[in-house]
């Protein structure tokens, strides 16, 4: 077990915070909630969560918490966005609400509730590149999938045929819930990335 | 009843591999899940598609697609029903968050009418007039999730039991008066501390007690919450009262009639999504407060008899 050896904060203004918070503990790594400028100055990564993404862009946006997020990430902090947090990390939304910002930090465009709604959302399992052990269990809630990627940024997995998993540097983003799982590979990758950094 | 499953993986040899095993719609999983997408945030009850719009633009989490708020079905009485699937569809295209709408308690074609529609949750509800006063709909036999109010645990693991995926404390809806939701989200707060603290052999005796399956109850007693989301609802009307509620334990709530009888919904609608947000910063909570016009009226539930008590419904 490698220790509670670095911070990784939760973007905690709305959405199933409490999840990753177990999920990054049982990955052995300190989670802590973020819903201030000065909480995130201290963490040395940051997971952007499930929830709804046009909420959570206007509670950054009115909080002032959007700047800082947008510096701090293309300074390098490390970032893993699940679901709505998927959308967040990318640079441009398909069809985004009026005046729905992001932060960015991947080259991608995201294309909200992708799967369709609620009735449509679903469970499957999903090969991940570079996460060992079999399919990683994908939890796929109203999901977003990927439409394009830019140069920089690698696809780690597709479902049927659409993206849904993509790497940047050190920052990670998934259409599908690992957190509502008790399948931690994908915590634990970036644990890793943020140890890799820290 | 899952519906077919869709986009399955044609090129199972790509690189990366798409999935193997065919997608599975309407899981636990899944319909719980989407409750814990909601956490944290605002859910409001909104008529026509421009309210739903303001809801949306004000920071609501989700919209319930209803006929009338519930200060308008208390006033005017007679059968409270599911909307008009024309409202509902006009509200399902005004907004690109969660929809949910409402239908009455055990009448379950009504669900079956608002599953077809593709509402995201259906609120199997004690506001409007009960279909069947002895059984509540088998949510277990729906792809879309259900939510349901309750008074006190056995209520709630009933609930679930049947398949509910998202509880929401009843309150009493449409009377802008919040004692009723502090009332019933501290008794199940407090029935599941009681579990919590009840040794295995207890156990039995309690699921009695509670009228709830076994199973149910020891899941409760060993998370020492419920198995799914839960919410408060019935009676927040201001910033502080949702903030209350979140500070009590609710994960989330409910605004009925608080929003769209005040004065000023679109400003009153933002300023409970802040206080919701930062419940525990009396400082945001006293800022996002100042300036929000008239709150509805609201009801002194002394006045009220049990009959007229939305409360009372379901059991």
């Amino acid at each position: 077990m490698a220790g509670e050896d670095v911070r990784i904060g939760v973007l905690a203004l709305q959405g199933d915070v409490r999840e990753h918070l177990a999920a990054l503990a049982a990955s052995g790594a300190a989670g802590v909630p973020v819903r201030r400028p000065e909480e995130l100055a201290a963490v040395d990564g940051l997971v952007v969560p499930g929830g709804e993404s046009t909420t959570m862009s206007k509670l950054a946006v009115l909080f002032g918490l959007m700047e800082p997020l947008r510096e701090r990430v293309r300074s390098g902090l490390p970032v893993y966005g699940t679901c709505a947090g998927m959308i967040l990390l990318a640079e441009k939304i398909l069809d985004p609400r009026s005046g729905q910002e992001t932060v960015g930090g991947i080259d991608m465009i995201v294309r909200r509730n992708a799967f369709g709604r609620q009735n449509e959302s679903f469970e499957a399992a999903v090969d991940v590149r570079g996460v060992g052990g079999g399919p990683v269990e994908g939890v796929f809630i109203r999901a977003p999938w990927v439409e394009s990627v830019g140069a920089e940024a690698e696809v780690l997995a597709e479902h049927g045929g659409h993206v849904v998993a993509v790497r940047q540097g050190n920052a990670l983003a998934t259409s599908f819930h690992p957190e509502l799982t008790g399948d931690h590979r994908m915590h634990r990758l970036f644990a890793e990335m943020v140890r890799s950094v820290s | 009843m899952s519906t077919a499953p869709q986009a399955a993986s044609q090129d199972p040899q790509a690189a990366p591999a798409s999935s193997s095993a065919s997608p599975e719609t309407g899981t636990a999983r899944v319909k719980r899940g989407m409750a814990e997408q909601l956490k944290g945030g605002v859910i409001m009850d909104v008529v026509t598609p421009e309210q739903a719009k303001i809801a949306e633009d004000a920071g609501a989490v989700a919209v319930m697609a209803l006929e009338r708020v519930p200060a308008d079905i208390r006033k005017h009485g007679g059968v409270a029903r599911m909307s008009d699937p024309d409202m509902i569809e006009g509200i399902i295209d005004a907004v690109s968050i969660p929809v949910m709408a409402k239908s009455r308690i055990g009448h379950f074609v009504e669900a079956q009418v608002l599953q077809s529609l593709g509402v995201d949750y259906i609120d199997e509800s004690e506001v409007l007039t009960p279909a069947d006063e002895a059984n509540h709909s088998d949510k277990w036999a729906f792809t879309t999730p259900f939510v349901c109010g309750a008074t006190n645990l056995g209520e709630a693991l009933r609930r679930i039991a049947e398949g509910a995926a998202m509880i929401r404390s009843k309150g009493e809806a449409g009377t802008g008066n919040v004692v009723e939701a502090v009332r019933h989200l501290r008794q199940i707060k407090g029935e599941i501390a009681r579990l919590r603290g009840a040794d295995r052999n207890e156990l039995y005796a309690a699921a009695k007690e509670l009228r709830a399956p076994y199973e149910i109850v020891r899941e409760v007693a060993e998370l020492g919450k419920l198995p799914v989301v839960l919410f408060s609802a019935g009676g927040v009307a201001t910033p502080a009262d949702a903030a209350l509620m979140r500070q009590l334990g609710a994960e989330g709530v409910f605004v009925g009639s608080g929003i769209f009888k005040s004065g000023d919904p679109a400003k009153r609608a933002a300023a409970i999504v802040k206080a919701t947000t930062f419940y525990d910063d009396p400082k945001i909570i006293a800022d996002a407060s100042r300036n929000l016009g008239e709150a509805m009226v609201g009801i002194n539930l002394d006045a009220a008899p049990d009959a007229e008590r939305f409360e009372n419904r379901g059991w």
